[in-house]
C-alpha cells in the first residue's frame, strides 16, 4: 500500500496507459469493457486519495518525480488543489461513462473492433488525466496529443451511425493540430528565454529575472516572452473552442458515438480550460498577462460573444445533440469569463463550472444516447412525446436541461451565483447582465426539447420504445443527480473550488 | 413539540402529501383521501406556529448551506404568517373542490395534477417564512416551476403557448431583475455595505446610505429591480402570464392564480419594502416614489380591460391584476397605516377572489359556458353558485358585509390620515382618485354579471338544455369561501392581530 | 538584407510554417490539407532544432581529448523526435480518416464534400 500511495500521481497516468494497451491486445469477447471500465474505476480511486491528500497536506501541493530526476530537468507531476479537482472530474466523468458505454458503445461500433475502442478510449483518458497532472510544460504537449489523437479516432468512429463523423474528425483532427503546434511553439519560444521547460521554473525565471528587467532602460526578451505567451493562447483557445474558434467542435460532438460526446463534452475542454488557466496564472503569471497585455479584455469579449452566439445558435439547432454542442460553446464562454475576471470569485466560478458542467452536460449527453440507442435518431421530432415512454430518462434530461438554464436548486444555479457576484464584485456589470441573457437563452432552447419531449404527439407509425436498459439508465441518473445534488449542497465542491482559486492567486506554481 | 419542529414539519409534510399522492395514483378515492389530509394537516401546522408569532417569540430553523454564506432559513414572523394561513386554509376548500371539478370534467393525468399542488403549496410555506432574500428567492422559482405543469395541464397547444409566457415572463423577470438584485445585495453584504441579507427590521441598507458607501441611486436601482423581479405581483407591464394562466383547469386558476401564486408576488413586495428596503428609507432618499404611478395606472388599465372580457375567467384574471396592484399601491404609500392595509387585503381579496373563481368553475362545470354573455338567467338555475358569486363580487366592490370593505377602509383612512391630502401632496390625492375611480370600475364589471345572472331570462338555446347545480363538492367548497368572505366582515382577530404586528415592525 | 541572412534559419522556419498554413487553409484536397499540416509542423522542428544550435558547438558526446568543448544543446533534439513521432502519428490517423471519406463519399475533396452533406441534411 506504502508503494502505491506514494507513486499514486504516475500511477494515476500509467494505468490507463498501460491498461490501454493490454486492452488493444488481449481485449477480444467483450473482455474490453470489463478492462476499461476496471481501470477507470481504480483511477477514480486514486484521483479521489490525491484530492483528499492535497486539500489535508498543508504545503498544498505535492510534487513527484518521474525516474527521481530532480526538476526542472526531470519531468515532475505537480499536485494542487486546482488540478486535483480537475483530475476528480475527468475520473468521475470517464468511471460513469464507461458504465454506460458498454451497450451504448455495442449498437455503433462493430463487435470486432470493440477492444481497439476500448483502448483508445482508456488512452484518451490517460491524455487527459496526463496533461492535468503533468508540471512539464512539454510532457503537457505529448499528453494533449495522446488524447487528441485518439479522440479524432473515437470521433470518426461514428461512421457507422452517420458518414459525417468523417469529415467532423478530419476537420477536427487539422484545427485540432494547429492548435497543439501553436501551443509548441509557444513553449519554443519561452524555452529560448528561460532554457527551461518545467512550468514552475519558468514562472520562477520569468517573474525574478525577466519580468523586472521590462521597467528598467534594457528590457529583456519583451517580445519574445509575448509572442510565447500569444502563441500557447491561441493555440489553447482553438483546443477550449473559445469563440470564434469553436467550428471543430459542433460537428465533432453531433456526430461522434454517444458515449463519445458524452465524455469530450464533459471533459475534454474542461481540461483545455483547466490548461489555459494554468498557463495564465501559473506559467506567465497573472500581472504579465493581464496588467501589462490585457487578455483579460479580450477573454471577456470572447467569452461574452460566446455566451450570446452559442446559445443563440443552440436555439436554432433542430439535431437535439447539436443543440447540446452548441450550448457547450455557451458555456465555455461562462468558464472562461471566470478566470477572465481574475479575481478569487471569478476563478471560483470557473473551477465550480467546470465540475457542474460537466455534470450537467455529461448526463444530457448520455440521456441523448439513450434516445439514440432506442429511435436510432436524434433529431428534435425524434423526441415527441418521449416523456411517457422514456420517463426516468427524459426526467434526467429536463434536471439537465434546467441546470443549463440555472434554475435554484440545480449546480448551474451555484455556478451561475458565484460568475454573476464575481462579475458585480469587479464592476462588470456588463457581463453580468450577458450572464443572465445568456441564461434566458438557454431557457428558450432547452424549453424548446422539453416542450417536445412533453407536449409533443408521438407518429402514429413511429417504432415502440421502452425504457433504456439498466447500465445505461443508471449513469445517466447517476450524473443527473449529482447536477441536483450539488445545487443544494454545495459546501464540497465551493470549498475545493476556493481553496484552487486561492492557490491560483496565492501565486505560487 | 417546539415550533421549530413544527416550522420544519410545515414545510416537510406538503412533500410526504406528494409522495403519498404518487404512491396512491392507481387509487382515486385514497389519492384523494391523501390531498385532503395533507391539506389539513398542513393548515394545522400552520396555525400551531401562530401563537408563537403572537408571543414575538423568535423561532429560526437553518435547513442547510447551499453556498457559504447564504443559508437556506426560515423564520417566523408575522407578515409571512398572514400569507402561510390564507395560502393553507384556503387549500383545503380548494382541495375540496378540485375533486368535484376534476372528476365531473374527466381531467387526464389527474396524479400528476393533485402531486403538483403540495410542491406549490411548500413552496408557498418557504416563501413565506424566508429569512433572508436568497431562501425567499429559491422558494419564488420552486413555485414557478412547481406550477408550470399545472398551467399547461390540458397539453393541448393553447396550454403550451400559455405556459410558454406563463414560464417567459415570469423567470426572465425573476431571473434578470430580482436574481440581479439579491446577488447585488449579497455582495453589498460581503463589502460590508449592507448590515445583512436576513429580512430585518427597519431594512438593511440604513447604515450604509447613511455612511455614503451605497449611493442613493444605487438603492432606487435596486428596488425597481426587486418590484419588478417579482413578476408574480403583476404590475404592469409584467402582467402577461396571469391571462395566460387561466387555461388551466378552474381550481388551479382558482387558489394558485387567484391565492397562492399571486399573493406570493404582493407578499414579497411588501416583506422586500418593509424589512429590506425599509419604510423610512425609503422616504427619506425619496426613493420609489414611482411605484405609486405604476401600480395605479395598473388598477385603473387592469379594471378597464376587465370591462371588455367576455371570457368570465379572463375577466376574473384582468380584475386580479388590479386587485393586487392596489395591495402593492397600499405599500408605496410608505406609511405604517398603509402597510397595514395591504396586508388586510392580502386576506381579504384571497377569500373574495377564490369564490369568484370557485363560482366560475362551478358555472364551466354544470352548464359549461365560459363567457360572461352566456350566463342570462344562470342565477336561479344555480342559485347557490351565483349566490356565491354575489357575495364576492360585493367583497370586490367593497360594499358591507363583506371583508373587502374592510382593507379598503384602512387604504382610504391611511391616505387621509397621512394630512398629507390638505397639504396639496400629489401622490396621495392620485391614490384617492385612484381607488374611488376604481371602485367605480369594479361595479361596473361585476355587477351586470350579477344582473344578467339574477334578472335575465334564459336565453331559448338554454331552455332545451336543462342543468341544475354542480356536483356537491363543488357547491360545499364555494359556499365555505364565500362564508369566509362574510365571517371575516364580522369576525377578524387573528388578520387584525398580525396585521397590527406588521404594523408595528414598520413603525 | 542584414537581417536576412543573419537570421536566416528562422526565415526558414517562418517559411515553411506559412507555405505549410497557408496550405491548411486554401487546400481544398484532403491529402493536400494533411500534408500542408505536415510541413507546418517541420517548420515548428527546425525552429526548435535552431534554438538548440550552440556557435562552434559539436555534438553532445562527452569526449575528453578536446578540452573544453563547446556542445550543442542535445534537449531540443531530444524533444523533437518525440515530435516528429507525434506528426507521424497525427499523419497516419489523418491518412486513416482520408480513405474511409473516400470509401463513403466518393470523393476527397472539401468542397464536394461540402455539398453532398448539404444535399443530405441528416
Amino acid at each position: 500500500m506504502e508503494l502505491i500511495q506514494r507513486n499514486l500521481p504516475a500511477l494515476v497516468v500509467v494505468t490507463p496507459l498501460i491498461m490501454g494497451l493490454i486492452t488493444s491486445i488481449i481485449g477480444r469477447r467483450g473482455l474490453g469493457w470489463y478492462l476499461a471500465m476496471g481501470t477507470t474505476a481504480a483511477v477514480l480511486a486514486m484521483s479521489i486519495q490525491l484530492l483528499a491528500n492535497v486539500l489535508d497536506s498543508g504545503t498544498q501541493t505535492v510534487t513527484y518525480l518521474m525516474g527521481n530526476w530532480p526538476t526542472p530537468f526531470g519531468i515532475g507531476y505537480v499536485v494542487d488543489p486546482l488540478n486535483a479537482s480537475v483530475l476528480v472530474i475527468v475520473s468521475i466523468i470517464s468511471a460513469v461513462v464507461t458504465l454506460y458505454a458498454r451497450k451504448s458503445v455495442a449498437s455503433e461500433i462493430a463487435h470486432n473492433r470493440l477492444h481497439f475502442f476500448y483502448a483508445l478510449w482508456l488512452f484518451c483518458i490517460t491524455g487527459l488525466l496526463g496533461i492535468t497532472i503533468t508540471g512539464d510544460a512539454f510532457n503537457l504537449y505529448v499528453l494533449l496529443e495522446i488524447s487528441s489523437l485518439s479522440t479524432y479516432t473515437l470521433v470518426a468512429l461514428g461512421r457507422n451511425r452517420n458518414r459525417r463523423a468523417l469529415t467532423a474528425a478530419i476537420n477536427y483532427l487539422v484545427l485540432g493540430s494547429i492548435g497543439a503546434c501553436f501551443y509548441l511553439l509557444g513553449i519554443a519560444y519561452l524555452y529560448m528565454v528561460t532554457g527551461s521547460l518545467n512550468i514552475a521554473d519558468i514562472h520562477d525565471i520569468l517573474a525574478n529575472k525577466v519580468f523586472p528587467t521590462w521597467s528598467t532602460g534594457a528590457p529583456m526578451y519583451r517580445t519574445t516572452v509575448i509572442a510565447g505567451f500569444a502563441f500557447m493562447a491561441v493555440g489553447l483557445s482553438l483546443k477550449l473552442a473559445l469563440f470564434p474558434l469553436h467550428g471543430w467542435l459542433p460537428n465533432a460532438y453531433t456526430y461522434s458515438p454517444s458515449a463519445v460526446s458524452a465524455l469530450l463534452a464533459s471533459t475534454a475542454t474542461k481540461v483545455g480550460a483547466y490548461v489555459f488557466i494554468r498557463v495564465i496564472f501559473t506559467l506567465v503569471g497573472v500581472n504579465f498577462a493581464y496588467t501589462l497585455l490585457h487578455t483579460d479584455t479580450v477573454l471577456m469579449l470572447s467569452a461574452g460573444a460566446a455566451i450570446l452566439f452559442g446559445s443563440w445558435m443552440a436555439f436554432r439547432q433542430t439535431n437535439v445533440k447539436k443543440l447540446l454542442a452548441y450550448s457547450s460553446i455557451g458555456q465555455i464562454g461562462y468558464i472562461t469569463l471566470g478566470f477572465a475576471l481574475g479575481n478569487a470569485g471569478g476563478l471560483t466560478a470557473s473551477v465550480i463550472h467546470l465540475f457542474n458542467h460537466a455534470l450537467t452536460k455529461g448526463g444530457m449527453f448520455l440521456a441523448l444516447g439513450i434516445v439514440a440507442y432506442r429511435t436510432g435518431h436524434t433529431r428534435l421530432q425524434d423526441l415527441r412525446g418521449l416523456g411517457r415512454k422514456l420517463p426516468f430518462t427524459m426526467a434526467a434530461f429536463t434536471a439537465g436541461g434546467l441546470g443549463l438554464i440555472g434554475v435554484p436548486l440545480t449546480a448551474g444555479f451555484i455556478s451561475k451565483w458565484y460568475l454573476v457576484s464575481s462579475c458585480i464584485e469587479a464592476g462588470r456589470y456588463e457581463m453580468a447582465a450577458i450572464v443572465l441573457v445568456g441564461s434566458m437563452i438557454a431557457l428558450l432552447y432547452t424549453w424548446k426539447v422539453v416542450e417536445t419531449i412533453y407536449f409533443g404527439k408521438r407518429d402514429e407509425n413511429a417504432p415502440v420504445v421502452k425504457e433504456a436498459p439498466i447500465t445505461m439508465l443508471v449513469p445517466v441518473l447517476l450524473l443527473a443527480g449529482g447536477s441536483i445534488y450539488f445545487g443544494i449542497d454545495a459546501s464540497l465542491t465551493s470549498r475545493v473550488a476556493t481553496a484552487a482559486a486561492h492557490f491560483l492567486l496565492g501565486g505560487a506554481p | 413539540m417546539n415550533p421549530e419542529m413544527i416550522l420544519s414539519l410545515a414545510l416537510g409534510v406538503p412533500l410526504l402529501g406528494t409522495l403519498l399522492i404518487v404512491m396512491a395514483g392507481r387509487v382515486p378515492n385514497l389519492r384523494e383521501a391523501f390531498t385532503l389530509l395533507t391539506a389539513l394537516a398542513t393548515f394545522g401546522l400552520v396555525a400551531c406556529l401562530y401563537p408563537y408569532v403572537v408571543h414575538q417569540q423568535a423561532v429560526r430553523v437553518e435547513l442547510l448551506t447551499v453556498i457559504p454564506g447564504v443559508p437556506l432559513a426560515f423564520k417566523l414572523e408575522p407578515l409571512g404568517m398572514v400569507y402561510a394561513l390564507v395560502a393553507t386554509l384556503l387549500w383545503i376548500p380548494n382541495s375540496l373542490y378540485a375533486f368535484g371539478y376534476m372528476r365531473a370534467n374527466n381531467e387526464k393525468h389527474q396524479t400528476r395534477f393533485y402531486a403538483c399542488f403540495p410542491l406549490a403549496i411548500a413552496s408557498a410555506i418557504g416563501i413565506a417564512f424566508a429569512e433572508n432574500i436568497f431562501t425567499m428567492f429559491v422558494f419564488y422559482e420552486t413555485l414557478t416551476f412547481s406550477t408550470f405543469p399545472l398551467v399547461t395541464h390540458k397539453g393541448n397547444s393553447d396550454a403550451v403557448k400559455s405556459g410558454r409566457i406563463y414560464l417567459g415572463v415570469l423567470l426572465t423577470t425573476s431571473v434578470c431583475f430580482q436574481l440581479l438584485a439579491v446577488m447585488w445585495i449579497v455582495a453589498l453584504a460581503n463589502q460590508g455595505d449592507v448590515s445583512s441579507i436576513d429580512f430585518t427590521r427597519g431594512g438593511i441598507f440604513r447604515e450604509g446610505l447613511a455612511s455614503n458607501a451605497i449611493d442613493p441611486s444605487i438603492f432606487g436601482l435596486l428596488f425597481f429591480l426587486y418590484i419588478y423581479g417579482i413578476g408574480k405581483a403583476a404590475v404592469m407591464p409584467v402582467h402577461r402570464w396571469l391571462p395566460a394562466a387561466m387555461v388551466a383547469p378552474t381550481p388551479v386558476s382558482a387558489f394558485l392564480h387567484a391565492v397562492a401564486v399571486v399573493k406570493a408576488g404582493v407578499f414579497c413586495v411588501i416583506k422586500v419594502t418593509v424589512y429590506v428596503f425599509g419604510v423610512d428609507t425609503l422616504r427619506r432618499y425619496d426613493q420609489g416614489g414611482w411605484l405609486l404611478y405604476a401600480a395605479g395606472g395598473t388598477i385603473l388599465i387592469g379594471s378597464l380591460i376587465a370591462m371588455f372580457q367576455d371570457n368570465l375567467k379572463k375577466r376574473l384574471a384582468y380584475s386580479t391584476i388590479s386587485q393586487l396592484s392596489y395591495i402593492v399601491m397600499a405599500t408605496a404609500l410608505l406609511t405604517p397605516l398603509s402597510i397595514f392595509a395591504a396586508v388586510v387585503h392580502i386576506v381579504a381579496h384571497a377569500f373574495g377572489k377564490i369564490t369568484l373563481f370557485f363560482a366560475a368553475g362551478s358555472v364551466y362545470t354544470a352548464g359549461h359556458k365560459t363567457q360572461v354573455s352566456q350566463l342570462d338567467g344562470i342565477g336561479r338555475r344555480m342559485p347557490w353558485t351565483m349566490g356565491a358569486f354575489t357575495v364576492g363580487t360585493l367583497s370586490m366592490i367593497g360594499v358591507p358585509p363583506a371583508v373587502g370593505l374592510v382593507s379598503k377602509w384602512y387604504l382610504i383612512n391611511s391616505v387621509i390620515e397621512s394630512g398629507r391630502i390638505a397639504g396639496g401632496h400629489f401622490d396621495e390625492i392620485f391614490a384617492l382618485v385612484v381607488i374611488l375611480f376604481s371602485t367605480l370600475l369594479n361595479a361596473g364589471y361585476f355587477l351586470p354579471i350579477v344582473y344578467r345572472a339574477f334578472f335575465k331570462p334564459l336565453s331559448e338555446a338554454d331552455q332545451k338544455h336543462p342543468h341544475g347545480e354542480a356536483p356537491w363538492p363543488i357547491v360545499t367548497a364555494l359556499m365555505f369561501t364565500a362564508g369566509l368572505t362574510l365571517f371575516f366582515f364580522f369576525w377578524n382577530k387573528p388578520m387584525m392581530e398580525l396585521a397590527e404586528l406588521v404594523r408595528r415592525a414598520v413603525g | 538584407m542584414q537581417v536576412v541572412f543573419d537570421y536566416y534559419n528562422y526565415w526558414i522556419c517562418i517559411i515553411l510554417m506559412m507555405v505549410g498554413f497557408y496550405g491548411v487553409i486554401a487546400k481544398t484536397n484532403l491529402v493536400k490539407k494533411a500534408l500542408s499540416l505536415s510541413v507546418f509542423q517541420t517548420g515548428i522542428l527546425v525552429f526548435y532544432i535552431s534554438i538548440g544550435k550552440v556557435e562552434g558547438g559539436t555534438a553532445p558526446v562527452l569526449d575528453k581529448t578536446v578540452d573544453n568543448p563547446a556542445y550543442s544543446n542535445p534537449l531540443p533534439h531530444a524533444l523533437m523526435l518525440t515530435a516528429i513521432v507525434v506528426g507521424v502519428a497525427t499523419l497516419a490517423v489523418a491518412m486513416a480518416i482520408i480513405i474511409n471519406i473516400r470509401e463513403r463519399y466518393g470523393t476527397i475533396d472539401e468542397q464536394d464534400l461540402e455539398q453532398l452533406e448539404h444535399e443530405t441534411q441528416d
